[in-house]
């Protein structure tokens, strides 16, 4: 519907001060004057062009502003060596870089990218993903993401909208929305965790071992691969978050934070959730009836958050400096 | 012995090919027009339109050349038109009879390009739409090159059934030696005539001479027959000569002429009209297979 393809039957989409559809007022500009990039599940390169001529597509149609050229988006997608060749001799991933390069060459105002590495297995999504965080710490295009994993949306989103139904229950930053409990409902119990961001202030390549400052305090994590000042987006499982009501000792845990229980939530599956709030951030923490009642927590105690550094391997991303 | 082919045949050929190249310069346009009404547009009377196109396909060929008669003729509604707006007449012209080809291999044309334009998907002309195309050129770029596959089978298609022509090009244009006798109108002229009749087989050629008012062969003289040895009998024995053999071919076709077994598979398909009923070696050729006993 924002890129024009399918009608509302009620709505109205506006980008930046331009009303794109409004059904009350009948107006609906057709797709091929939006100037919005769309990036297909599927990719649908066109068949009987090389790469380049994929590429060019979109570029001989553009309209406004030449923001980014044929030769930028060939070295920032990495596709040199593909130009001569015809789409059905690509892999699943080159596709999509493809695609993604077609859709950015017909210089839009924005881009949609309707889960773009959703038909691609884990894999040749790696061939994607890292480009797409380039395209996003690189270029001033916004982009409307849509996904079905968590995942991509913890490396790339920086505003989360909700959808369920058809209804945004929630929108907001990735962080906010990570403690949301239709979130939860949405991602199922294991990918359940606060979202933190933080910037590394110390890190060792040895060790493999970083130290992030995250609000007032301090996280110790295990990452590879990044450089003092990086800011860095992790999310700490509820599940691999333990919760102490005693200063603890002799434990392999590397995180020990001070904290205070904000709320308690059934997440009617067995289990609850535990707000924290650690130094400024929020913390969530899934543990068991049994384990809630030993402990005997309440909102307003105070707590120990316990976070291994290894539990964010795998769930730590470099993300852009905040704009 | 390598005859070239004589002026008339080579003429008759020239025209069949120009014919059909015409027929399918003039029916290509249109064709994809209507496989793209026919699976893309949707309006009242799209079924009209596809029982239309079909109709040559249904329709006697004569029928069809006696309709474009009616139309174009000097007092048809277009006929008329064509000749007062342009200096135009289609009738028994060569023209004309590509018009009346281009009408038969219509049904044929658009079915093949129909069947392309289906399998394309949309979802390619949606993504050229983000892209910024509008309609005319999604269809130029991305539609019709897509389609090409569907487009040149139409093509052949349309070109060889319109080589084969025969119905529709004679009632609509005659047969008219050099305008509107095509090969399949020669073919039929040929066999119309109890005169010399000269035919090909593979590399050698193979001519019988029909004596006027009788069909046996007097000779046959590529040599490889056996013919020869009938050219001095008038009436030869039915068992000596190798047409004798045809008779007992398996094909009604053949059968129906009569095969130089010698020839291996090339055929000699006489149809004299002007038989000697009283010849005790009639032919009853129109009654296939039937044979001259």
């Amino acid at each position: 519907m924002i890129s024009g393809l399918l009608a509302p039957d009620t709505g109205e989409v506006r980008l930046d001060d331009e009303v794109l559809t409004d059904t009350r007022r009948g107006i609906a500009v057709p797709p091929e004057q939006r100037r919005i990039g769309y990036v297909f599940q599927d990719a649908r390169l066109f068949p009987h062009l090389t790469v380049a001529g994929n590429l060019r597509y979109g570029a001989q149609r553009a309209r406004g502003a030449v923001t980014i050229g044929f030769d930028e988006v060939v070295a920032l997608l990495g596709l040199e060596a593909l130009l001569a060749r015809r789409p059905r001799r690509l892999s699943g991933g080159e596709r999509q870089r493809v695609s993604l390069g077609r859709a950015l060459l017909s210089q839009p105002r924005l881009l949609l990218l309707d889960e773009p590495l959703a038909s691609l297995d884990v894999a040749r999504r790696e061939e994607v993903l890292p480009y797409l965080e380039s395209l996003r710490d690189r270029l001033a295009i916004p982009m409307v993401y849509v996904s079905h994993q968590f995942e991509e949306v913890l490396r790339l989103a920086t505003h989360l909208v909700l959808l369920d139904g058809g209804r945004v229950p929630a929108h907001g930053t990735v962080s906010e929305m990570s403690l949301r409990p239709e979130l939860q409902s949405i991602i199922g119990p294991d990918l359940v965790g606060a979202v933190i961001e933080g910037v590394v202030t110390r890190f060792d390549p040895a060790l493999g071992s970083a130290e992030l400052a995250v609000g007032r305090g301090t996280l110790q994590v295990s990452l590879s691969g990044v450089t003092p000042g990086a800011r860095v987006r992790l999310q700490l499982l509820a599940r691999d978050v333990i919760l102490a009501t005693q200063p603890v000792q002799g434990l392999s845990v590397r995180n020990a934070l001070a904290s205070t229980v904000i709320a308690i939530d059934d997440d009617e599956r067995g289990a609850v959730l535990v707000r924290c709030d650690v130094g400024g951030s929020m913390v969530l923490a899934r543990i068991t009836h049994a384990a809630r009642q030993a402990l005997n927590l309440r909102p307003g105690d105070a707590v120990w958050t316990l976070v291994k550094a290894i539990s964010t391997r795998g769930h730590t991303f470099t993300v852009a400096p905040a704009r | 012995m390598n005859d070239p082919l004589s002026a008339a045949e080579l003429d008759a050929l020239r025209l069949s090919l120009e014919v059909a190249a015409r027929s399918v310069a003039i029916s290509l346009p249109p064709a994809v027009l209507a496989a793209w009404l026919l699976t893309r547009a949707r309006f009242p009377g799209r079924m009209l339109l596809d029982a239309f196109v079909h109709l040559p396909l249904v329709l006697p060929p004569v029928a069809v050349g006696y309709a474009l008669l009616l139309l174009f003729g000097a007092h048809g509604p277009l006929g008329a038109w064509l000749r007062e707006r342009f200096g135009i007449a289609l009738p028994f012209t060569t023209g004309g009879a590509a018009l009346a080809t281009a009408v038969m291999t219509f049904p044929l044309m658009v079915r093949a390009i129909r069947v392309s334009l289906e399998n394309v998907d949309r979802g390619l002309e949606e993504a050229a739409r983000t892209l910024g195309a509008h309609a005319l050129d999604r269809f130029v770029s991305v539609t019709l090159p897509l389609m090409l596959p569907g487009i040149l089978a139409g093509v052949v298609t349309a070109f060889a059934a319109g080589l084969g022509e025969f119905g529709a090009v004679i009632t609509f244009g005659a047969n008219i030696p050099g305008v509107t006798r095509t090969l399949p109108l020669a073919l039929y002229t040929a066999m119309q005539s109890p005169a010399v009749m000269r035919w090909r087989c593979g590399s050698r050629c193979c001519r019988l001479r029909l004596a006027s008012g009788d069909f046996w062969p007097r000779s046959c003289w590529c040599g490889a027959c056996g013919a020869t040895s009938a050219a001095s009998a008038r009436r030869p024995s039915p068992d000596a000569h190798p047409l004798r053999i045809a008779q007992q071919a398996p094909t009604g076709l053949r059968a129906a002429g009569g095969i130089c077994r010698a020839h291996s598979g090339s055929h000699c398909a006489l149809r004299p009209l002007r038989q000697r009923q009283d010849h005790p070696g009639q032919h009853d050729l129109r009654a296939a297979g039937a044979g001259y006993r």
